[in-house]
């Protein structure tokens, strides 16, 4: 069946319909990630947004359940060159096809994903519909895409009820470190499937509780912090900043999440509370806009964003550059920051944009990147032990722990 | 960190002479470099043999010395010129053993020389197999289970520890020299034995065997700061078990998840990061494929030929970037030259798929095993790039030029079901044509994926491939279908075939529904920055991102495609120095070619580079969009000749040379014609279609007689045939390939082999130079040692050649580069053969003389006059200086080639020995081209009866040098009867111990055989050619090449005086 992306500025692309059969209208994005769709698919993060794939083929290793960010896709529509038409990989559990048609995601294949790209570059993220209806004239349809606003999405894409995620109490339940892993042939047999490899070579965390404020975030967030011995509870976005200090947190992390950060006025006003204590905090990507607006920086909506694996992000305190994954639209505006309040930590290598802040005189940084990759590279997971580090200098400065303090 | 103030003169070392796993790729990487260093003002001293080479030019390098690569001479030149650094890593294994060699005796650190981009430590920890895996296994990556051995009982021991099969990688060698993997026992012993010897170190790696597995190779940067990269990694489509050399490979990896493909990464982050290297490293891994267990393969420190194919897939330099690197610089203080806005800190992203296949030699080696194995036997690769996987494969199977466009090319219909599953677990050359097959067969990609072990992705896409053939041979032709198969990328020809429907009405149906190729642009960066770098590749569907630029004049400049044997990288020589004059002419630039080796397909080097197939079809669609003013065909071998037609066609002048005039040369015919009008001498002989007419033209001449194709490059198909058996069998052989042109059957002349180079200017003629060979006629030129100036030919000849050389160019209208071969016996000088376009000998002439003749040839294409540019016409004066090409094979690299030399050529690259004294060149030659004797003072001489006599005064020569004979029963006879003293040694047939014995004893230096006339039928001389070169012996089969050789040993010296090459001709 056809299929057309029609764009806010009135571009036309024709292809072939693909995942769910219905019409929808969205803010058009593009990720340069060469592997790592699954990742993408279940990113709370892209919630409010249709995404496009810059790599051509996707659906090669089908998808592995294991591998989801949540428990569902999120992106309103899925714009890509070519789906695999077998998926190849150990873990597989079904095609990529079936995953969007049983998730009613609808999509479209076979357009010129790279002429797309460019539009978006050019011109900026805009808004644009995916349909298998034919609109000869286009008068009525784009007063409606220009009408399209992601709206408040982090409420939508929260977990509704706090939970646990218990940490690991030894190493194994990481699965392999990596390069460890070991093929069995006997259990591959009898269907066992080996866990993904880990990174972690250390329990680090362990006997710390970590607060994670969820306002779409990724299950690698906490699972990194869990993996590392920490245990996580998971609070809904709207949570007090009094309930989750009530919980006595050696440390709170904001997450990642989806839309425009000063939407979440109510979520700023908790963090700010939250920012005036002595609890350690580390934020990521909406989490650090939201940390930054509570503490009087400002945001701003980018031209097109940064949606990959493969930006250099430098680390201003020692000067490494790393590679690190991104999904953001919008960013701190680190030129008219109060340096009394952060100072940049980390700075975007290619374009200079801020990319992280340490609050002066206080326990908390924040990073715009996803040092919990999935999908991307691994090298930024050591800020996670960076946390840790940092809750346990608070708490041994305190004595015992440092929610006693709060 | 910026650049360290302590680096000004850098000595670069190349990578020496082209030979199977070492190849251009390092001239490519190593012009990148040292232009790299020159923009940061560094002064460059360049060492490398290899002439053919766009490094060794004056423009590239300030001092260039093409003089032997051995510790020795390199340590000469530090004396003399006195550099603060040396750069090992660009010049592949070979530069960075000699790194390494020079470093461990202490001499760098005595004449206070610091070596760039590593560190001895570094080369030991990754390239020592013991050390390497003492390190992996410190840092908890994972190897096989493996362990160095010394001898063959410590292997056989280790082996039964860990069971069969093992792979064998003896340490230190090129491109998997000697490795393999035993089965058995019986297997083992043969393979360890020479893996032994071949081995630098003596030592070889027995491991766990690992094929089937994926085989995943990650590029990677590091930089002093440790700030670490990934350039791009690559899956091979031939699962472990196969050189990455020899595979097909894409880039980026298909079938890894986002789980599988980080942790690869990091661990290559990790092992760059332990060696603390500083450049460009290549990380290989084997994956399982049900699991994440991985090992890590090797590490090679160093620019490499996956480098160079990173490189180009991506856009991203790595050999300019590990120069910045070496000079101190950061990755995040590298700009990227191709998006101007981003930094060398950052990772490319592909918006596209890249396929590589290597081009195998089986063409030319026709007895030789077509089995693939660890020991990679590609002489070269070719690149294409599409945005599906389908299409790129289809294109880069049509770029390899060996009569394949499709996956029909290679008919196994004849197989049932059972033989193709026999036939599967073959692993070789013709594989994915065997899977199509079976897939056409019906067989269950399950199946497929058992028995090759090649992921179910690559074979669904190889699926795709037969039922879209499928669909063109049983559906009616629709405009969607066309559609569809152009998205695929198969060509008109093939779905005319498909068909049935005439090309022309493809094409038409194509205009008329807008199915055309559109150009998108390699970027690095999946669009997401604006790029300006024109690099571009083609696709059906889509937006097109080539613009036709006006204002100034363009030209098209084809280049030679694959590196082969044959057709090597002087074409790419030739092809960008001709890129630059047109430049420098005010022309804007446009390359066409689909090598991922060459310095031509360089982002840099001309204004637009198209990375197409160059057939037809592909050329007629770049042709299309640019609309050149002109193309130039004659400098990219005979690739691009084999296109000038269709140019016509398309209305685009070739500049230069005409079309018909390339013809009059290369038809029989026309070519007599001309002979007899300008009055110049030829051996006689006929034009024939068929085996009854050959034989016929052949008695008339009276054998022997040379038999070969027409438009054919290095001779191959080329025979001396002695009796009508012979006939008949060649012809058979030449007859196999699809052959449109005549076969040649001439008279065979022996004499001396003279050979020129000339630019003509349709009045006036230059020649930079005579060269001589060594080899009497008979042996291919570019497998002759060739000596310029002409030694011993006298003035009435060398005037004669002048002016034949100039009749010929006039009759023939020659305009630019034109390549003549004589034969001069006594006084009579004989035309052998006449190429209106560039040769193999253009960059050694160009070099040695100081006449830049690509560029002159440029300018007179451009319509400049030879007198105009500053020459005189006519033969150039002798340069102070003799010059001696040496071939340089890559036997020992390919199983069951014959290894006699002939009419076809089986070099693989060339050395040059440049010296005041004719002996001392010679030597230099030699000494390059890895003969350093004497070591044990021990020879074999075995020899046809004809050639007794000579060889008796070769004996003697040789036995004057202090070396023991030994001889094969009627040779030791002979010798010893003429009183050289000669032992008699057995024949392979007869008691042991045999000249086989002798041979696998290790102490013999050199054997000189010579098969009888023909192609030799006994088996016995074959074994022995085998044997020795297997075994790492010199082994010779042209007398000629052993008296040059004694002569270059009776006047050896232990201190050789240098040529800084970039000061000639100044």
């Amino acid at each position: 069946m056809k299929a057309y992306l029609i764009l806010e500025d009135g571009t036309v692309f024709e292809g072939i319909h693909i995942g769910a059969d219905r019409e929808v209208v969205s803010e058009i994005v593009f990720n340069t990630s060469m592997a790592g769709y699954l990742e993408v698919l279940t990113d709370p993060s892209y919630a409010g947004q249709a995404v496009c794939m810059t790599y051509p083929l996707i659906g090669n290793y089908g998808i592995c359940k294991d591998d989801m960010e949540s428990d569902r896709p999120w992106p309103d529509g899925f714009i890509v060159r070519e789906l695999s038409r077998i998926p190849s990989n150990f873990r597989s559990d079904c095609t990529i096809q079936q995953f969007l048609e049983e998730n009613n995601v609808p999509g479209i294949a076979g357009i010129d994903t790279r002429a797309l790209t460019k539009i978006l570059r050019e011109k900026g993220t805009m808004n644009g519909m995916i349909t298998t209806r034919e609109y000869p004239d286009l008068r009525g349809v784009l007063p409606r895409l220009k009408a399209y606003t992601t709206g408040k999405v982090v409420e939508k894409v929260s977990c509704k009820e706090k939970y646990v995620v218990e940490p690991s109490v030894s190493l194994e339940e990481n699965g392999p470190l990596s390069g460890m892993a070991k093929f069995d042939k006997e259990a591959w047999l009898q269907g066992v499937r080996e866990k993904r490899p880990s990174l972690v070579r250390e329990l680090n965390g362990a006997g710390l509780q970590v607060a994670l404020m969820d306002f779409g975030a990724k299950r690698n967030i906490a699972a990194s912090l869990a993996a590392r011995g920490c245990r996580v509870t998971v609070y809904p976005a709207w949570t007090s900043a009094e309930e989750i200090l009530a919980g006595r947190p050696d440390g709170i992390m904001l997450s990642n999440g989806p839309g425009d950060p000063k939407e979440c006025t109510g979520i700023i006003e908790e963090i700010r509370k939250l920012s005036q204590t002595e609890v350690p905090i580390f934020a990521i990507c909406l989490g650090h806009q939201l940390m930054a607006l509570a503490n009087g920086a400002d945001t701003y909506k980018m031209k097109y964003g940064h949606r990959g694996g493969n930006h250099p992000v430098r680390d201003l305190s020692t000067g490494r550059v790393y590679i690190s994954s991104q999904n953001h639209g919008y960013v701190v505006d680190a030129e008219h920051l109060d340096r009394s309040v952060a100072v940049p930590a980390f700075v975007n290598v290619n374009d200079g944009t801020n990319e992280g802040l340490r609050y002066t005189g206080k326990n908390i940084f924040t990073v715009q990147f996803h040092p919990e990759a999935c999908p991307g590279p691994q090298d930024s997971g050591y800020l996670f032990d960076r946390f840790i580090e940092m809750m346990r200098e608070t708490d041994s400065a305190a004595g015992r722990g440092g929610t006693e303090n709060a | 960190m910026p650049k360290n103030p302590n680096v000004k003169r850098v000595m670069v070392i190349g990578s020496g002479p082209i030979v199977i796993g070492q190849a251009a790729e390092f001239d490519y990487a190593g012009t990148q470099a040292c232009r790299s260093l020159k923009e940061e003002g560094v002064e460059v001293i360049l060492v490398n043999s290899n002439p053919a080479t766009i490094m060794t030019d004056k423009d590239i390098a300030d001092k260039v010395y093409i003089e032997p690569l051995t510790a020795k001479v390199l340590e000469q030149i530090i004396e003399k010129e006195k550099p603060d650094s040396i750069l090992p890593t660009l010049g592949g294994q070979a530069g960075l053993n000699l790194g390494m060699e020079l470093e461990e005796s202490g001499f760098l650190k005595e004449h206070h020389v610091a070596l760039l981009g590593t560190t001895a430590a570094t080369i030991r920890n990754a390239e020592g197999r013991q050390e390497f895996k003492d390190l992996m296994e410190r840092i908890g990556e994972p190897c096989a289970a493996s362990k160095v051995v010394e001898n063959i009982p410590d292997g056989i021991a280790f082996t039964n520890t860990i069971g069969y099969p093992v792979v064998l990688r003896p340490a230190y060698t090129l491109g998997g020299s000697g490795g393999g993997i035993a089965h058995n026992q019986a297997e083992l012993e043969e393979i360890l034995e020479n893996g032994l010897r071949l081995s630098r170190v003596g030592q070889v790696l027995v491991e766990r065997c690992i094929a089937g597995w994926k085989e995943i190779e990650y590029e990677v940067m590091r930089d002093s700061m440790g700030n670490c990269i990934t350039v791009c990694n690559m899956e091979n489509v031939d699962p472990v078990g196969v050189h990455t050399g020899d595979s097909i490979v894409v880039a980026p990896s298909q079938t890894l998840s986002d789980k599988e493909y980080q942790m690869l990464r990091s661990s290559a982050l990790k092992i760059i990061n332990e060696l603390r290297i500083t450049g460009g490293c290549n990380v290989q891994f084997a994956l399982h494929p049900a699991s994440f267990e991985y090992c890590v393969i090797e590490v090679n420190p160093r620019v490499s030929r996956s480098s160079a194919l990173a490189s180009k897939a991506t856009g991203y330099p790595i050999a300019k970037v590990a120069a910045k690197i070496a000079l101190g610089y950061t990755l995040d203080e590298i700009k990227n030259a191709i998006t101007g806005k981003t930094y060398a800190s950052f990772e490319p992203t592909l918006d596209y798929c890249v396929v590589k296949i290597p081009r195998l030699p089986f063409d030319k080696f026709i007895t030789a095993k077509r089995t693939l194995t660890t020991q990679m036997k590609a002489t070269g690769e070719v690149m294409s790039i599409c945005n599906n996987f389908e299409g790129a494969l289809m294109k880069a199977i049509r770029s390899l030029e060996q009569h394949v466009d499709c996956l029909r090319s290679y008919d196994f219909s004849a197989l049932d079901f059972e033989e193709l599953r026999k036939r599967l677990k073959v692993v070789d050359d013709q594989r994915i044509w065997v899977i199509a097959e079976a897939l056409r067969k019906g067989m269950e990609i399950r199946e497929i994926n058992e028995l090759t072990k090649i992921d179910s992705w690559f074979i669904d896409k190889i699926a795709v491939l037969t039922e879209m053939e499928a669909a063109l041979e049983s559906q009616p032709l629709t405009v969607e279908l066309l559609k569809e198969a152009k998205r695929l990328e198969f060509p008109d020809n093939v779905i005319s075939r498909l068909s049935g429907i005439p090309e022309a009405q493809i094409k038409k149906m194509r205009q008329e529904n807008g199915i055309c190729a559109v150009y998108k642009m390699v970027d690095t960066c999946a669009a997401e920055f604006a790029a300006t770098t024109p690099y571009y590749y083609s696709v059906f569907g889509g937006e097109c991102e080539a613009r036709r630029t006006a204002g100034r004049k363009k030209v098209l400049v084809l280049g030679s495609g694959p590196i082969r044997i044959g057709q090597g990288i002087e074409f790419d020589y030739c092809s960008v120095h001709a890129t630059w004059a047109f430049s420098r002419a005010g022309y804007e630039t446009i390359i066409i070619n689909n090598n991922p080796e060459t310095v031509s397909t360089d982002f840099d080097i001309a204004d637009k580079l198209y990375f197409e197939p160059l057939t037809p079809e592909d050329v007629e669609a770049v042709v299309d969009i640019e609309k050149p003013d002109g193309a130039v065909v004659q400098f990219g071998g005979q690739t691009a000749i084999k296109l000038t037609e269709h140019l016509m066609k398309l209305g685009v002048p070739i500049l230069g040379t005409k079309a018909e005039d390339v013809d009059a040369a290369e038809d029989r015919e026309l070519f007599d014609r001309i002979l007899e009008k300008t009055h110049i001498p030829r051996a006689a002989g006929g034009t024939v279609y068929t085996a009854e007419e050959a034989k016929e033209v052949a008695n008339r001449l009276g054998y022997p007689v040379l038999v070969r194709p027409s438009y054919v490059l290095g001779g191959q198909g080329m025979q001396i045939a002695i009796s009508d058996q012979e006939i008949e069998e060649f012809m058979a052989v030449i007859n196999r390939i699809a052959q449109d042109h005549p076969i040649l059957v001439d008279k065979y002349l022996q004499g001396k082999e003279i050979e020129v180079d000339a630019v003509c200017d349709g009045d006036d003629i230059l020649i930079p130079g005579i060269m001589e060979h060594v080899e009497r006629t008979g042996v291919h030129s570019g497998d002759s040692i060739s000596v310029y100036p002409a030694p011993t030919i006298g003035r009435l000849v060398k005037d004669k050649i002048v002016d034949y050389t100039k009749r010929l160019a006039t009759a023939l209208h020659v305009k630019g580069l034109i390549n003549i071969q004589f034969i001069a016996i006594d006084e009579d000088v004989y035309v052998i053969e006449v190429n209106p376009r560039s040769s193999r000998t253009v960059p050694y002439i160009s070099k040695v003389t100081g006449i830049p003749i690509v560029d002159l040839a440029t300018e007179v294409i451009l319509g400049k006059k030879i007198r105009e540019l500053g020459y005189k016409p006519g033969v150039q004066p002798e340069a102070e200086y003799y010059a001696i090409k040496m071939p340089v094979f890559s036997f020992e690299k390919i199983r069951g080639a014959e290894i006699s030399l002939g009419p076809e050529m089986k070099s693989t690259g060339e050395c040059l020995g440049i010296a005041r004294t004719f002996h001392e060149a010679l030597y230099k030659a030699f000494l390059g081209a890895g003969v350093d004797l004497p070591k044990y003072k021990q020879m074999i001489i075995t020899v046809k009866d004809a050639d007794k006599g000579e060889a008796i005064q070769i004996g003697r020569r040789f036995e004057k040098l202090g070396y023991t004979i030994y001889a094969t029963r009627s040779t030791a006879a002979a010798l010893n009867e003429a009183g050289v003293k000669a032992r008699k040694v057995n024949k392979i047939s007869q008691e042991s111990p045999t000249v086989m014995d002798l041979i696998l004893g290790h102490r013999i230096d050199l054997v000189i055989d010579t098969p009888t006339q023909g192609r030799d039928k006994s088996r016995d001389g074959f074994l022995i050619r085998r044997t020795a070169i297997e075994t790492g012996v010199n082994c010779l089969t042209s007398l000629d090449t052993a008296r040059a050789l004694a002569t270059s040993l009776e006047n050896a010296e232990e201190k050789l005086t240098l040529v800084d090459v970039a000061s000639l001709g100044k």
